[in-house]
């Protein structure tokens, strides 16, 4: 089977990626200006009780010895414990990934919903005005910060109308989707812009292809023709897009979690690395990596399903 | 065959294009008649409007694209069709191959997939019976592992598999009309008798017409009933395949018959055609062809002659065409 060595193949490309990811991060951590101890202690700290701190964290240990050390801990599933919080980094991660991914999901599916039919709609009346107003209003929402946008959502349907909570998280999925919904549309402008512009041109690229004449030639319906001739093959490569937007889009989290005091993994970065909290650092870019690299995955291996071409 | 109705009888097809530059006719007011089982050849040069003329009569023509004049089919007028019937015609009745099936098929669908659309858009086979058609058509155009090759992709198939592939698709549901649009250039000299070969077969197997395109007189020689010659947009003569190379009466059809090499004969001189084809933006008055005609007179550049009768099956659009058919072919 082409397709399950493929795919194998493609996990096994994971585990490379994922022991540089460890790599990177331990000496990026590292590279930190200032140190742990001197944050914890402020600048009362005497010289004495900086070196006590530091060995307890076995930061006075050589550098390849602490990487040792936090490689064998990684892959027994200790990441250490955060030195302000003082709970298991996993605790952490546990409670506060959950949030930002299913802010980023809600934010990909709004962006999906929208950009989907209206990259096709501007396509299929391109240079007409409706092809225009839609690519404008995008363009207007794609050059607006996301911190600007989210705020004037908060200020009108939060604070203004009432429809949506101005903060916070709830209680419950249902809940959870409720007050995730204007930070998750935040997030999704810039994406559905971005995602609508590529499959607009996509489109026009295939529409004019000779399979699709063929395609007509046979007497298809018409939607028979766009979904399953255009759409299919204009698809392919904004999907590749969609991946790395959404990589993309876990890092903007961190803005939008910010202005809609959302409790996720993006706040509890910035106030890790104000504090330096090495181990909530390391154990959030490592399980935010191997997220990304998991959604690069489903990405190729969904464009593969998509192009038999690629599975070669 | 002149006694006997055409099964598909073009009048005034006029194809043009707005374009920035003004208005571009690519088919200019062309007469063509197809008769049942036969091979018709529309032949000319790259830019003489023939694949435009081809897929013109079945409305395949790109968004600025007007079409103009009327296609009888079966006592419908495929012009003004509206589109459902004409989406019956399309493929159901008159199906169309193109030259390059390496674009033509659509690269992420198995074959599987492009032939069952079509037996889905005209038949009411259920799903075992078009199964049992499908292995049926890999095996008429010759495709061996039925089966397994109906699985595969176009970029798993080699050029020849691939257009017999695309001739599989085109016939599924048994079209009395194929256009063929230069359907062996983007082949091996090999593969293409093959192909050619293959669509005389069907052409009885499935007793339809074919309007085959291509640029190339050998084809033409060897597969044609009948030939149409396309200028700039026009037709400028038709004729019998034999009539055409022994007695070509339009100054350009005498041109293009002689500089094709021929074998068997000593050897001479190729004619050629001075000049290069007219640009559908700036077409010259009169005859378009008369800058780069030999026999052209003041008359040939002011008026445009229009196809004319010399004999029940020959017409010929040129003022001069005794004195072309008096000059003869040389060699």
């Amino acid at each position: 089977m082409a397709s399950l060595s493929f795919i194998l193949r493609r996990i096994l490309q994971m585990i490379p990626t994922i022991l540089f990811i460890l790599v990177v991060t331990f000496v990026l951590v590292r590279l930190l200006p200032g140190d742990p101890a001197t944050v914890m202690l402020g600048d009362r700290g005497r010289e004495a009780d900086i070196a006590r701190i530091n060995a307890q964290l076995g930061l006075d240990k050589p550098l390849v010895v602490q990487f040792l050390y936090f490689i064998a801990n990684v892959f027994s599933g200790n990441l250490g414990n955060s030195i302000a919080l003082r709970v298991p980094v996993t605790t952490l991660l546990v409670e506060r990934l959950p949030v930002t991914l299913l802010l980023t999901g809600m934010a990909a599916a709004i962006a999906v919903i929208f950009s989907v039919p209206l990259g096709f709609w501007a396509a299929l009346r391109q240079n007409r005005a409706s092809d225009t107003i839609i690519r404008g209003t995008f363009q207007v929402g794609l050059s607006m910060p996301v911190f600007y946008v989210g705020l004037l959502l908060l200020i009108f349907f939060g604070a203004h109308l009432h429809w949506f909570p101005i903060g916070g998280y709830g209680h419950g999925f249902g809940d959870h989707l409720y007050h995730l919904f204007l930070p998750a549309v935040t997030l999704a402008l810039s994406l559905s812009a971005v995602l609508m512009r590529n499959l607009r041109s996509a489109i026009l690229n295939v529409i004019d292809a000779e399979y699709v004449d063929f395609a007509r030639s046979k007497g298809l319906r018409g939607y028979v023709i766009l979904v399953r001739h255009v759409l299919r093959n204009a698809v392919i490569s904004t999907v590749t897009l969609f991946g790395l937007q959404v990589g993309v889009l876990l890092g903007g989290a961190v803005i939008t979690e910010t202005v809609f005091a959302i409790p996720g993994a993006g706040r509890l970065m910035i106030d890790s690395i104000y504090g330096r909290d090495y181990p909530v650092i390391q154990g959030l870019t490592i399980s935010l990596a191997i997220v990304v690299s998991l959604i690069f995955l489903a990405t190729d291996l969904l464009q593969a399903w998509l192009d038999p071409r690629i599975m070669r | 065959m002149a006694e006997t109705a055409p099964v598909l009888k073009v009048r005034g097809l006029t194809t043009t294009f707005e374009t920035a530059q003004g208005r571009v006719t690519a088919v200019d007011n062309v007469d063509l008649d197809v008769f049942s089982g036969e091979v018709l050849g529309l032949v000319g040069e790259s830019g003489s409007g023939k694949s435009v003329t081809l897929r013109s009569l079945i409305r395949l023509i790109h968004a600025p694209g007007r079409v103009t004049g009327t296609v009888e089919w079966e006592g419908r007028n495929l012009v003004d069709l509206p589109d459902p019937a004409l989406r019956r015609v399309r493929g159901g009745e008159i199906a169309m191959i193109f030259q390059e099936p390496m674009t033509a098929l659509n690269p992420i669908l198995p074959i599987r997939v492009q032939i069952d659309e079509n037996l889905r858009a005209h038949t009411t086979m259920d799903a075992a019976q078009r199964r049992k058609r499908m292995l049926e058509l890999m095996d008429i155009v010759g495709i061996p592992a039925a089966a397994r090759r109906l699985e595969e992709y176009p970029h798993q198939y080699s050029g020849g598999m691939r257009q017999r592939a695309m001739i599989a698709i085109a016939l599924a549901s048994s079209p009395r009309l194929l256009l063929a649009d230069e359907p062996t250039t983007a082949l091996d000299v090999t593969i293409q008798d093959q192909i050619l070969n293959l669509i005389l077969d069907l052409r009885e197997e499935f007793s339809m017409s074919v309007v085959l395109v291509t640029h190339d007189l050998g084809v033409v020689a060897s597969t044609c009933d009948r030939v149409a010659v396309m200028y700039a947009g026009r037709i400028v003569e038709t004729t019998s395949v034999h009539d055409i190379f022994a007695r070509p009466h339009h100054a350009y059809t005498r041109g293009l018959i002689g500089s094709v090499p021929r074998g068997g004969s000593e050897r001479t001189m190729l004619m050629s055609i001075e000049g290069t084809p007219p640009s559908l933006a700036h077409m010259p008055r009169g005859c378009s062809f008369n800058p780069r005609c030999t026999f052209a007179t003041d008359k040939c550049a002011s008026s445009v002659p229009h196809l004319e009768h010399i004999e029940p099956e020959h017409t010929v659009a040129c003022f001069h065409h005794e004195a072309v058919a008096r000059a003869g072919v040389s060699q």
